[in-house]
């Protein structure tokens, strides 16, 4: 019986492992991009949470006409959850309401590089993306 | 008196199970449900944006144009890199309606022209068909939204399922 319980803890422990496998801390993020931000711009000295809640409620037209703004889809407030165009729930932006959120470097990658041109028509800037981390995390 | 209590219970009981067989026949007849298949990468790239769409409800040729285009998909930019568009399509493909071997891919494949290449399920004339009780002011219903919403109606649609015996349209 013991060995048994011995054994299913540590299958956990090594799912929990795995699961982990890519899981950083936000802050560990925020370091490569301002390494990152550096280069773009030497004269770049911090990220600004009050920058990033700007880019994230600025409302633009799109060249297809329609408005378009991170908030659009994540709503005013980052803690609550959003919904897609294709109506699907997009779970919370901010670390505070969602722990899983800002702790995988290829997945905030992924979804600026998609995001970014969906709504700026643009790629964003290393600074632009710092900013919007820092938001983030500055939302308890 | 105790035989009469007995005689109507068995009653009961025979006509209950009449029914159950017969709606598990017809539930049959339907072919109830998509074939259980899954994927890790499809279930969180295509799943984070939208229903996650059966493989099954469209043939191979509609799957293979779509991910050929993820960067203007559907007027988003949906790009994955190589490798997991690779595993993706290969999954869609292996279980699309043309492959999958159930009644209901099998109608949605026989349904479609072959010089037609749907990219959107709700074009094939199967979905159509099945859905053309289905007045344009439901469609738009908040809870709704779009015929791209499968869920909002069949809870079961990530999984394949889109019993009749299931269907709750919101209000």
């Amino acid at each position: 019986m013991n060995k048994m319980t011995n054994s299913l803890a540590l299958v956990l422990v090594l799912a929990l492992a795995g699961m982990n496998a890519y899981a950083v801390s936000p802050v560990e993020v925020l370091k490569d991009y301002a390494a990152a931000a550096r280069k773009e711009n030497p004269a770049f000295k911090e990220f600004s949470a009050r920058r990033g809640e700007a880019l994230y409620h600025a409302e633009r037209t799109h060249s297809k006409g329609t408005k378009v703004s991170c908030s659009g889809c994540h709503t005013d407030n980052p803690k609550n959850p959003g919904q897609t165009r294709a109506h699907k729930q997009i779970e919370p932006m901010a670390p505070s309401a969602n722990p899983q959120r800002l702790t995988d470097p290829a997945k905030i990658e992924k979804w600026f590089s998609r995001n970014c041109p969906d709504v700026l028509e643009r790629a964003c800037s290393a600074q632009e993306k710092g900013d919007f981390i820092t938001y983030l995390l500055s939302i308890k | 008196m105790t035989r009469k209590l007995l005689q109507m219970a068995v009653l009961i009981g025979s006509v209950t199970a009449t029914g159950w067989l017969l709606a598990d026949g017809h539930e049959h007849g339907e072919g109830k449900s998509l074939p259980q298949v899954s994927n890790a990468k499809w279930q969180s790239e295509c799943g984070s944006c939208h229903t996650l769409y059966h493989p099954g409800l469209l043939p191979e040729r509609s799957w293979r144009k779509m991910m050929s285009g993820l960067d203007r998909h559907f007027g988003e930019n949906a790009s994955l890199d190589p490798l997991t568009r690779k595993e993706i399509t290969e999954f869609l493909v292996a279980n699309s309606a043309d492959h999958a071997g159930n009644r209901r891919s099998a109608k949605i494949s026989q349904s479609t022209p072959a010089q037609s290449t749907p990219l959107r399920i709700s074009e094939t004339p199967w979905f159509v068909r099945k859905h053309d009780e289905i007045r344009a002011d439901v469609w738009k219903r908040p809870k709704i939204g779009s015929p791209a919403n499968c869920t909002a109606c069949h809870s079961g649609a990530d999984k394949g399922d889109f019993a009749e015996a299931r269907i709750r349209i919101p209000r």
